[in-house]
């Protein structure tokens, strides 16, 4: 006899498989989406650091690399925290689909 | 062969968890269950046992550290009454719905507003759709004998569910009875090894526990936990048998007493069943054809089997020792949803009693079952909800 779908599902509803969560691109629920601006950018890497999506990608060599639009919400702490070069945001945020 | 001595329910339910050895107990102290988990972290302190033993700030902490320590893959008891029950609310559910099986004496006991620290079932009916099953003990042998069965019932692989195990505070936790201890060997031969599912310290398979589960899935996920209740019952009377082979003494989902040829029912849960039968003993001593149902197993509710147990009689008191104010009792509630599955609808009546540990005395008992006899005759009831042992 085949089962029911409820009947497949893991017992008290624990995730099985490890890093599943890399499945579920939250990036959908973005409204507000950063800009990098290279030039205006340090290196300081706060932008990576505060990040709690993991959003912001960086290179082998430890360096900032663009952001990873399937996970950002668009939450906009990056363009907070970040310092900038001579009063110029490396990350400006800008409405979605403009 | 066991021992026979003279112990209280505390004391009794601390010489079970004894004898399992959980590998962690997480608990916080509480009036009347205070006495219980003192006499077990005693044999912590002496090296009795292996459990693991941790003191937390409150109740809620308590049920949460159990809810970890069962994640990870160990066998974990607590014990707790009233507001500390009232207090793990939230983490009951979670206990259940993530099948961790947890046991947990519970020493009934009444719920403030106002304060008062005797027995009634006010504190275990408040947790009776968080989703453990339930056993309510007459007497302090039923507590350490269900205690004993209740882990092999929460972690049977067809369960997996937490178990609550209750008495009456101090009208069985604080009074002493004679008891019959089962050997050591063969309550860890009873209760067997503990074989953990899904295990957290099972490094080599990572896994998450307590999953975010929306509009999607939670509906799915709730059948299936309704599911697990249906298939406890079987499960239950399967340990009772295994138990009964090893005590003689036998258990089923609920006891009858003389009900067998009864005209009337009374239906009653924990100590004052025994009270209850005494009374009956005098009634039918006059020819009066009064019977007793005492329900063992409130979570999951045997409805079909209790339909069967009460098809023949014509009137039922469903005693509460609990209120749901504005609503019936709970028993009451669950009772009269059996009787609506049986061809014949005997008239039920419910009678609260015993609040905060009021005595239940003879006196109450021959009131019901004079009632009783006029509502068989009758075949009308009065007033369906009433207070008895009211000082009026």
């Amino acid at each position: 006899m085949s089962k029911k779908f409820w009947e497949t599902l893991p017992q008290g509803s624990v995730v099985l498989e490890a890093g599943s969560s890399a499945k579920f691109k939250t990036g959908g629920w973005r409204s507000m989406r950063p800009r990098w601006i290279e030039e205006n950018c340090i290196q300081c890497m706060f932008c990576w650091m505060y990040c709690p999506d993991m959003a912001i990608k960086a290179t082998a060599e430890g360096k900032r690399a663009e952001f990873n639009y399937d996970y950002c919400k668009g939450c906009g702490i990056c363009a907070l925290e970040c310092p900038g070069k001579k009063g110029n945001k490396a990350i400006v945020m800008e409405e979605e689909g403009k | 062969m066991g021992k026979i001595v003279a112990v209280t329910g505390n004391e009794a339910c601390a010489q079970a968890l004894k004898q399992i050895n959980p590998d962690v107990c997480a608990a916080y102290p509480i009036t009347p269950a205070t006495d219980l988990m003192q006499r077990f972290s005693s044999f912590v302190n002496d090296g009795k046992v292996d459990t693991e033993l941790v003191l937390v700030e409150s109740e809620h902490s308590a049920m949460s550290a159990c809810i970890g320590a069962a994640a990870a893959g160990g066998r974990v008891a607590t014990a707790t009454s009233s507001q500390g029950l009232a207090l793990m609310w939230e983490m009951l559910y979670i206990a259940a719905g993530t099948r961790l099986p947890i046991v947990m004496p519970l020493v009934n006991r009444a719920l403030s507003a106002p304060l008062n620290i005797h027995g009634d079932h006010s504190d275990g009916m408040g947790a009776r759709d968080t989703g453990w099953l339930q056993f309510y003990s007459e007497n302090a042998q039923e507590a350490y004998d269900n205690l004993i069965q209740a882990f092999r019932i929460a972690e049977h692989l067809d369960v997996r569910l937490p178990v609550m195990v209750c008495m009456d505070g101090f009208i069985v936790s604080h009074s002493i009875e004679r008891v019959e201890y089962i050997d050591d060997a063969d309550v860890k031969k009873f209760v067997g090894k503990f074989v953990p599912v899904h295990p957290l310290l099972d490094l080599d398979k990572p896994k998450s526990y307590g999953p975010l589960i929306l509009t999607d899935l939670y509906h799915e996920y709730k059948r299936a936990q309704h599911e697990v209740m249906t298939k406890a019952p079987r499960v239950v009377l399967e340990v009772a048998a295994d138990f009964e082979k090893m005590t003689g003494r036998k258990y089923g989902l609920f006891e009858t007493y003389r009900l067998e040829d009864a005209e009337m029912a009374i239906v009653v849960m924990s100590s004052a069943a025994g009270t209850t039968k005494d009374i009956i003993d005098r009634y039918r001593d006059k020819g009066v054809r009064i019977g007793l149902l005492k329900p063992r197993m409130f979570r999951p509710f045997p409805f079909a089997e209790m339909a069967d147990a009460l098809k023949h009689v014509k009137a039922i008191a469903v005693l509460d020792r609990a209120d749901s104010f504005g609503g019936m009792g709970p028993l009451y509630s669950e009772v009269a949803g059996a009787v609506m599955q049986m061809d014949s609808k005997p008239a039920v009546t419910n009678k609260i009693f015993g609040l905060g540990g009021r005595d239940y005395l003879p006196d109450q008992a021959e009131y019901v079952i004079d009632e009783l006899i006029t509502i068989a005759k009758t075949g009308k009831v009065k007033t369906v909800k009433e207070y008895i042992g009211v000082r009026e």
